[in-house]
């Protein structure tokens, strides 16, 4: 499972930017514990940077992740049942773990389900790693992090490489480009990601319409 | 310690607003799970939403302007380095690397 290991590099990465802010190495760590969200977090070094309130960092935190509500559309039926462990998952639903949920291919020696419970606490513990590893190291280093997140753009980029080659359907990806500039450019920078999610779901739903259920999709 | 204290309030409202949005569906649409139309947006909407994420990341750029080609070799850096060795690792930092370098060396600003 070597896509894992991304995680630690863009933990560490989100660490020093995070200490850069002057917080304890701890706490960058902690935040990899108790919210777990790759975006949410290098989203939050911005906010905390300019004094955001906490009501806006929670609705900005809320629009940003708006997007696993549709993770968990996709997953219903396909979590265990069992208490804590399907609680653990659905915390654990970031990006990267979702897309490890729909990508791989499952070793044979594991159920789904222990998979899936694997991946996700995986991930949380590089993720935790790399938070920690990075708040510490950007507390010791002095060298220019300028530019560096742009790991954030880099792992879109990688985990939609990734997606193109479980939907080989070109026009989807085209799309979904074409509705995020539009959106971008001439509806609105801020509330960008929510308009073009509504609308990308607004065209799905037309040209299933327009199918009548023919194509059966699998 | 004042900041602490804000700190610690923040990445409560961060983790609640996030468990929120994961937990929603589970919630909500539990009965509603084996719906066709459920799959079907399963199937197309991840897509979709990586390409969304991915111009949203650079909702802060100008992305028209002689500015932006910083990131745009930086991406075409990471999708050369995905599609020869398909290391996500390798991608992401190739990428991030040669975009550090860019900016921080000022080679491509343009000068207005």
């Amino acid at each position: 499972m070597p896509v894992l290991f991304g995680y630690v590099p863009l933990g560490v990465a989100f660490g020093i930017l995070f200490a850069d802010l002057g917080y304890h190495w701890l706490f960058a760590g902690l935040m990899g514990v108790v919210v777990f969200a790759g975006a949410a977090q290098f989203l939050a070094v911005g906010l905390l940077a300019n004094q955001a309130g906490l009501v806006e960092i929670f609705t900005a935190t809320l629009l940003l992740n708006m997007r696993h509500v549709f993770y968990g559309l996709s997953l219903l039926g396909r979590l265990p049942n069992k208490g804590w462990q399907r609680w653990y998952m659905i915390f654990g639903l970031t990006d990267e773990t979702y897309a490890l949920y729909t990508v791989t291919n499952i070793p044979a020696h594991l159920d789904r389900s222990q998979f899936k419970l694997l991946v996700t606490a995986l991930n949380q513990g590089y993720w935790v790693l790399g938070c920690g590893l990075g708040g510490w190291l950007g507390g010791q280093l002095s060298f220019s992090t300028l530019g560096m997140e742009f790991a954030l753009p880099a792992l879109f980029m990688v985990l939609a490489i990734e997606q193109y080659k479980v939907v080989r359907k070109p026009l989807v990806f085209i799309l979904a480009l074409g509705i995020g500039l539009g959106t971008l450019l001439f509806i609105s920078r801020e509330q960008m990601l929510l308009v073009a999610c509504l609308l990308a779901l607004t065209v799905l739903l037309m040209s299933k319409g327009v199918q009548q259920w023919k194509a059966p999709i699998t | 310690m004042e900041s602490t204290y804000h700190l610690m309030l923040v990445m409560l409202v961060m983790a609640v607003a996030t468990f929120l949005t994961r937990a929603l569906p589970f919630v909500v649409l539990s009965k509603a799970s084996d719906h066709p139309l459920l799959n079907y947006l399963g199937h197309y909407l991840p897509p979709v939403l990586m390409v969304l994420l991915l111009v949203y990341s650079f909702k802060h750029e100008d992305i028209m302007s002689i500015n932006f080609v910083p990131e745009l070799l930086g991406l075409l850096t990471t999708i050369v380095l995905h599609i020869v060795w398909r290391q996500s690792l390798v991608s992401i930092m190739g990428g991030t690397a040669l975009y550090m370098v860019l900016v921080q060396s000022g080679v491509l600003v343009a000068s207005i």
